[in-house]
């Protein structure tokens, strides 16, 4: 496609980037078909190809852009399903991650869309300040209603209500650690503790500790390691995210210096493909540009590391059928297709392909949070196709997904790991008991 | 929003293109205007703003631009109606859109036009496996009639390359074809019953579940009509049982004349191939690098020849196909050993147009046809005017039917090089005329090939196309500036011509 930029804004590596990924794009369309905010609203401008056009216009333009492309880029998932479509290989999530850093630093943004985007960039990365988010939206619940009649707060409403009516406890396996594999060890690992998710759902890194010693793995919990950085850089508030990522590049620097690792794997699948993509993030950094390479390379899903390393024979017959919904991170940020399936079929499980499962649920980060509409829609369609398997348990890679979908079925919904450790010898899954 | 933008009042980019002038009246009254068809279409079904109509200033073929007057989303047929009688008893134009795939600027917009999309019209009406027909609105991909049939083992047999974004509405405008239109045809082919809002607002249906409609084959008539005579807001299409057996062959040839005699072999033995597909040296490459098909890379030319029917003649073909390969020079044979083996040979195939983007910048594909023999001496031809012109050119063939698919790579930030493009694109089309073949196979003449079509048809036949068009749509409010290269009033075409102070035929009776 042809663009229209300065050889002064050329100069600029991100300009320069932008202009080699728009110069990329044929206009095709191909896109359009597979984008989930496209299939729901019909129109140009909420598709890959309506949104790379107002980028390109907005790059050229320079300076503030109008409300309608900041409206229309909100709207986009980073799903990356389009990623997965373009057969000109158009890298359309550095190109929206470029955009979002862009809006934020020269658009104004109504006060409570500013106050609500903060928060959620200041909480969510933090473990301790969310456990205490969590408690206050625990306790904010019942006034949810409240909180939505102020315009200010309106949004506020919408964490609160998220909030979980009960809080899990911490986890014995809160890093920083070393967990010693069981019998000859084959690896050393380290686990992304992260953020959000450990203190929702804790069992998550216990199963996966869990399985990686069973298998001779080492994990360890790297000193100063925690949010991938993915939340804020979603965000556009590509400073805090920086900050983030390179706590974690040094963290790992560090292991890899010292004992070395063999990989550093994820089961967040959100945060996985943030990681893989911290390589480019500081590509022009002389300090960390090589380190984030390394990171980088390290760097893989839970399902990727065990199909690799090889599963042990399940210890029991679970004889159950399991709808696999693939996260959008993981099937179109990180192309990972066959091993979370192949893992299940061969601990035993009936997998079964849920119908348009390259669709987003919904979930995508904060999208359920700034998008409710958009994300409502989504989740639902989802679960129709779910329901239509009648399978016994939904599993998933990615945290995300499962808090999204519960909101709307009976279903139960697990992360892959957890059925993998139960069948190889873990504990059944307290959302199967 | 309200002032006329200043775009809208030229053409974005090219200069040799002329679109019919614009309406002074009404790119004055554009406020009122919007503020009407806002009450006919509400929500965000009203694009006026700039920023926002630029994302609609191009279909597929980027080439050209024109920004709209302003763009029209309607959900309901109702809003169809009501927009097309507004602009019918405003004068205002209308731009249908489907998907925005089209190559030949079907969908290019007007300055003082309304763009009409359809991707709301996305759902699936009705199956009907008994009547072995499915009903859809327009804005249903290509594929996703396909997907919807498919559990039961059924689909839709036209599948153009962009069938994963195309959409039913534009492929009845267009009369798409595709890979496998060889042996199962094209649009015209499969489609039963169309609902169509006329320029008036009236909604008409023609033709049904049934083949064989009384009266006129209007269906025929609407197949491929770009969007000139009508908007389609309901399509009915043949859904046809998947063959028994399926089995796709790759083979390469060290030159595109060994394959091109090949395919004429092939068809000269009484073999009719579900499909049948050829790609020169570049095409082969960036495909097989987007799709990893497992295509040689150190041929000339590939040849995808697919066999479908009952097992025993599969495998009978295919080995009838292999022998003639042999004699042809191919230098090696693959044949797929399972579905997802003919899937991924197939992959590469339709990805092959925009898998050139990872080779150059911008590209510009050709669509025309040409009596299969004619072939080698067409490619010998495109190579001489490629040195020419100093651009490269992919080959991607529906070798089967005759329908070339060159693309000229080109890099539209270089001053110069999209005219050339241009250029050899049309040396291209009269290249394909001149061997006996045809400006266009399936993308549509649009604004592409519409100065073109002088070079095929004479002035009387192209009087006697348009006044089919006026039959529908007097005033040329319809996608006017697209098909032909003028466009007459209608009461022009009525008249009598007057030679020498004679009415012609004086002897003929006249009322």
């Amino acid at each position: 496609m042809q663009t229209r930029f300065s050889i002064h804004q050329l100069a600029d590596p991100d300009i320069s980037v932008a202009n080699d990924i728009l110069r990329k794009c044929v206009h095709c369309g191909f896109c359009t078909a597979t984008c989930p905010t496209y299939v729901l609203l019909g129109d140009e401008l909420d598709s890959p190809r309506g949104r790379i056009y107002l980028i390109k216009n907005m790059l050229e333009d320079g300076g503030a852009p109008s409300p309608d492309t900041v409206k229309h880029v909100d709207r986009c998932l980073s799903c990356l399903s389009c990623m997965s479509t373009c057969p000109a290989s158009v890298n359309y999530m550095h190109l929206v991650d470029y955009a979002r850093d862009h809006i934020e630093e020269t658009y104004r943004r109504p006060l409570s869309d500013r106050l609500f985007r903060a928060i959620l960039a200041k909480l969510l990365p933090n473990p301790r300040l969310f456990r205490l988010g969590m408690i206050a939206g625990f306790v904010a619940k019942p006034f949810a209603s409240l909180l939505e009649a102020i315009p200010v707060t309106r949004r506020l409403a919408a964490l609160a209500r998220l909030a979980p009516s009960r809080l899990p406890g911490r986890s014995a396996n809160e890093g920083p650690g070393t967990f010693p594999a069981m019998g000859v060890r084959r690896k050393r690992v380290a686990l992304l503790s992260g953020c959000a998710q450990r203190v929702l759902a804790p069992e998550l890194h216990d199963a996966t500790i869990r399985i990686l010693q069973r298998h001779g793995v080492e994990v360890v919990l790297a000193k100063g390691e925690g949010c991938c950085g993915g939340l804020p850089h979603h965000l556009g508030k590509t400073g805090d995210s920086f900050a983030l990522a390179k706590r974690n590049i040094d963290a790992w620097s560090h292991e890899i210096d010292d004992q070395g690792l063999d990989a550093i794997l994820v089961n967040a699948s959100g945060c996985g493909t943030t990681l893989k993509d911290y390589g480019f993030m500081f590509r022009e950094d002389p300090v960390y540009s090589v380190k984030a390479a390394r990171i980088s390379e390290l760097a893989a899903d839970i399902t990727e590391f065990l199909n690799q390393l090889g599963l042990d024979d399940p210890t029991i017959d679970p004889d159950l059928d399991v709808a696999y919904h693939s996260a959008c991170s993981l099937q179109h940020g990180q192309q990972v297709h066959e091993p979370p399936r192949d893992l299940l079929s061969k601990a035993g499980f009936r997998v079964h392909e849920i119908p348009e499962g390259h669709l987003c649920c919904g979930s995508a980060g904060t999208y359920n949070m700034l998008q409710p509409r958009l994300s409502k829609a989504l989740r639902n369609r989802k679960i129709g196709h779910i329901e239509g398997l009648d399978p016994d348990v939904v599993a998933t890679g990615n945290l995300g997904c499962i808090t999204q979908l519960a909101t709307g079925t009976k279903i139960p919904l697990v992360h892959t790991i957890e059925l993998l450790d139960w069948a190889t010898g873990g504990p059944k899954p307290a959302k199967l008991s | 929003m309200n002032s006329a933008p200043e775009q809208a009042v030229s053409l974005d980019q090219h200069s040799a293109l002329e679109m019919p002038e614009l309406d002074v009246d009404i790119l004055g009254r554009r406020n009122e205007i919007i503020r009407d068809l806002r009450a006919l279409v509400p929500g965000e079904g009203v694009i006026s703003e700039t920023s926002e109509m630029r994302v609609y200033e191009s279909d597929g073929l980027t080439a050209y631009r024109q920004l709209p007057f302003v763009v029209v989303l309607p959900e309901t047929v109702e809003q169809v109606s009501a927009v097309l009688r507004y602009c019918h008893k405003t004068g205002l134009k209308v731009v249908p859109r489907g998907a925005g795939t089209s190559l030949s600027g079907g969908a290019l917009p007007l300055g003082d036009g309304v763009l009409l999309g359809l991707a709301k019209f996305n759902r699936i009406l009705d199956i009907d496996y008994a009547n072995r027909t499915a009903t859809v609105q327009p804005g249903v991909t290509n594929l996703a009639i396909t997907k919807a049939v498919e559990g039961r083992g059924f689909y839709y047999a036209p599948d153009p390359s962009s069938q994963i974004a195309c959409t039913i509405g534009g492929n009845v405008a267009e009369n798409s074809g595709g890979v496998h239109c060889l042996k199962y045809g094209l649009t015209t082919n499969n489609i039963l019953g169309l609902q169509l809002v006329l320029i008036t607002g009236e909604i008409i249906n023609i033709g049904g579940k049934h083949l064989d409609s009384d009266g006129y084959d209007l269906l025929g008539l609407l197949t491929g009509s770009e969007g000139l005579l009508g908007v389609i807001t309901e399509v009915t299409v043949r859904i046809l049982r998947e063959p028994e057996t399926a089995r796709a062959m790759i083979i390469g040839f060290p030159s595109s004349e060994d394959a091109g005699a090949c395919v004429g072999s092939i068809i000269g033995a009484g073999i009719i191939a579900g499909g049948m597909e050829m790609m020169d040296r570049p095409a082969i490459h960036a495909a097989d690098e987007f799709a990893q098909a497992g295509y040689p890379l150190d041929v000339e030319a590939l040849l995808i020849v697919e066999l479908d029917g009952p097992e025993a003649e599969v495998t009978d073909l295919i080995g009838r196909v292999e022998e003639i390969a042999d004699a042809n020079n191919a230098s090696n044979v693959q044949v797929s050993q399972n579905e997802p083996e003919r899937q991924k040979f197939w992959a590469g195939r339709k990805a092959a147009f925009p898998a050139i983007g990872r080779i150059s910048p911008d590209y510009y594909c050709m669509d025309g046809t040409i009596p299969r023999h004619q072939l080698p001496k067409v490619l010998a031809r495109m190579r001489e005017l490629s040195e020419k012109y100093g651009l490269g050119v992919a080959n991607v063939f529906h070798a089967g039917d005759g329908n070339l698919h060159p693309l000229i790579m080109y890099d539209s930030n270089v001053p110069g090089e999209l005219e050339a493009a241009e250029d050899f694109g049309a040396d291209i089309l009269r290249l394909c005329v001149e061997v006996g073949g045809v400006l266009t196979g399936e993308h549509g003449v649009g604004v592409e090939k519409r100065d073109l079509m002088p070079e095929m048809f004479s002035e009387t036949d192209l009087d006697h196309q348009q006044r089919v068009k006026c039959a529908f749509d007097a005033d040329g409010l319809l996608n006017p500036g697209k098909v032909f290269p003028t466009l007459h009033r209608c009461a022009e075409l009525g008249r009598i011509h007057i030679h020498g102070g004679k009415i012609p035929f004086p002897d003929i009776p006249r009322f």
